[in-house]
């Protein structure tokens, strides 16, 4: 253990995960609340092009993942699909063709850049295979995102729950749409760079959809999905540091792997809880 | 290009197409894009893991694939249909990852098994891809009716005494099915663009689905067509211009609608 905590690999994973997780956690909360999974998928999936265009423009990997996700959001809300409910044919075109996109550029990465690992770093990442230097463009984009959480955290709640009760409310219900989307692009792009574009999802989704299910306040469900998420951080990388051998191969478990699993596991335990508060209050449970 | 190592690739590929164009009218029409973008990332982790165990991979493909079909839809019963659906992506893709890493794989087949590659069909893979192929379009046949019914009226179909569930697990499986028999071709990632683009430009031109299928499964095909000798022309990834190919004919149906629907209005 104290081998684990002394590795300088170790510690930048866990200061950047800490900072992730818990960020996707916060806004996971309101996208399940809003029913957006699909929508914090394609913006996960549509980041990645811009995490594959990256290699072959030569910018950080990360500036690539945010610039097309914020640019992704905003043709979502442009065209109409912000609550998008898995069903909307529209984004399952736009994000296909994001997806090709993106085979055509990691082919291009493969076949000139020479970054042969172009695939695997883009689309499943690699905690341990973290650039110092990002980290302060990490930090500052989780305040940014838990700014505007904070800020506009009435508008939200209230706009999530009913969009009816936001207008009389005087809310503006469109602005509090894009502003989500933004909170959602810069959550699903920063948990793109350490678990990977395709598996983003997971730390979004999984420690918010387990919170809702031990509780129905949404401050303690932010709070515990935040617990959940960090904490399924640390013990992925936690085994993917102690895994080296397992199975006979002469390779560490993928971290990003780890962490998924973990995440996974904890929504699963969280399904037990669910028919002890439901007999509890006798609440018909819709999560 | 239509010399003999590509015959195979031809004949697979038509077959993807028809069964994607039949297969995905359903998707559309029941609003399971997510499904049909999840259930070939839990085929992506199959071929991985059997070529890890030294299996067929089209076996673990099928294994994934449905299982994957599986869990989503009797998990997704109870809670919240689209978390399940997307965690159990993220576990299947995550599973494909480990499975890679173990297995030591170039990334070059990564690549083809997420992204599709022209020239990966042997003669030995094209059997099942056939036989799935006419398992899948017997299936649809014989359901038509009660498939047809509970997508578009669940009620009534319950009150006829037709099991909704029932059949949302059999379609999800029937997904699965022409999710693993394409995976080889057109990849992991873009077999769901296949699924979801032809057959919505169809919906477009028509609402009778006795219409809307056989122009679907056409527009898949021209569409399969076009990238194959794309791809072979320019040795760029066939599933680019997959997914391209779908958007441009989407985009255009859209377009022409958008204005035809403007001009009686102006009159």
């Amino acid at each position: 253990m104290s081998v684990f905590f002394a590795s300088g690999l170790v510690q930048l994973a866990l200061l950047v995960g800490t900072l992730v997780a818990a960020v996707a956690a916060l806004v996971g909360v309101f996208t399940v609340l809003r029913r957006q999974s699909f929508a914090g998928h394609a913006l996960a999936d549509l980041g990645a092009v811009g995490g594959s265009a990256a290699f072959l423009l030569g910018i950080p990997q990360l500036v690539g993942f945010v610039g097309a996700g914020i640019l992704a959001a905003g043709v979502m809300e442009v065209v109409g699909i912000k609550r998008v409910q898995g069903r909307d044919v529209a984004t399952g075109i736009v994000f296909g063709l994001g997806l090709g996109l993106t085979a055509l550029f990691l082919y291009l990465d493969t076949q000139h850049a020479g970054t042969s690992n172009a695939a695997i770093s883009v689309l499943f990442g690699s905690l341990f295979a973290i650039d110092a230097g990002v980290v302060p463009l990490v930090a500052a984009l989780s305040v940014v995102v838990c700014l505007i959480v904070v800020v506009f955290y009435r508008w939200f709640l209230l706009e999530s729950l009913s969009q009816d009760l936001a207008a009389v409310r005087h809310i503006p219900v469109r602005l509090t749409g894009i502003l989500f989307l933004v909170a959602l692009a810069l959550a699903v792009e920063l948990s793109a760079l350490t678990i990977g574009a395709v598996l983003s999802t997971a730390l979004l989704i999984a420690p918010a959809a387990a919170a809702l299910r031990l509780t129905r306040r949404v401050g303690f469900a932010i709070l515990i999905a935040i617990g959940i998420g960090v904490g399924s951080t640390w013990l992925g990388i936690l085994i993917s540091f102690e895994s080296y051998g397992w199975l006979g191969g002469a390779h560490s478990w993928p971290v990003s792997f780890c962490i998924v699993i973990v995440a996974f596991a904890a929504y699963l335990l969280s399904g037990i809880a669910v028919p002890v508060r439901a007999r509890r209050s006798r609440v018909a449970h819709v999560l | 290009m239509f010399s003999e190592f590509l015959i195979n690739t031809w004949i697979a590929g038509s077959v993807v197409a028809v069964v994607a164009g039949l297969v995905g009218f359903f998707v559309v029409l029941r609003g399971s894009s997510f499904l049909a973008h999840a259930l070939p990332h839990g085929a992506f982790a199959g071929a991985a893991g059997a070529t890890l165990l030294g299996l067929d991979p089209i076996l673990g493909m099928g294994v994934f694939a449905v299982g994957g079909a599986l869990t989503v839809s009797t998990l997704g019963r109870r809670g919240r249909n689209d978390v399940v659906t997307a965690l159990a992506l993220v576990v299947m893709l995550a599973s494909g990852a480990l499975f890679l890493s173990l297995g030591s794989q170039y990334s070059a087949e990564v690549f083809a098994l997420l992204f599709g590659q022209i020239l990966g069909v042997s003669s030995a893979e094209l059997l099942p891809i056939l036989a799935l192929g006419a398992v899948c379009v017997v299936a649809v046949v014989v359901a038509y009716r009660p498939l047809l019914l509970a997508s578009v009226l669940p009620e009534q179909a319950a009150a006829r005494g037709i099991s909704t569930f029932g059949l949302s697990v059999f379609f999800a499986v029937l997904v699965g099915l022409a999710t693993t028999m394409s995976v080889p071709v057109v990849g992991a990632l873009l077999m769901f663009s296949l699924l979801v683009g032809p057959p919505a430009a169809a919906r477009l031109f028509s609402a009778d689905p006795l219409r809307a299928i056989p122009l679907s499964i056409g527009f898949a095909l021209v569409i399969v067509w076009a990238s194959i000798a794309a791809a072979y022309l320019s040795s760029l990834p066939v599933g680019f211009f997959v997914t391209l190919g779908s958007a441009i004919l989407y985009g255009a149906g859209r377009g022409w609608f958008a204005i035809a629907a403007r001009r009686p209005a102006a009159a």
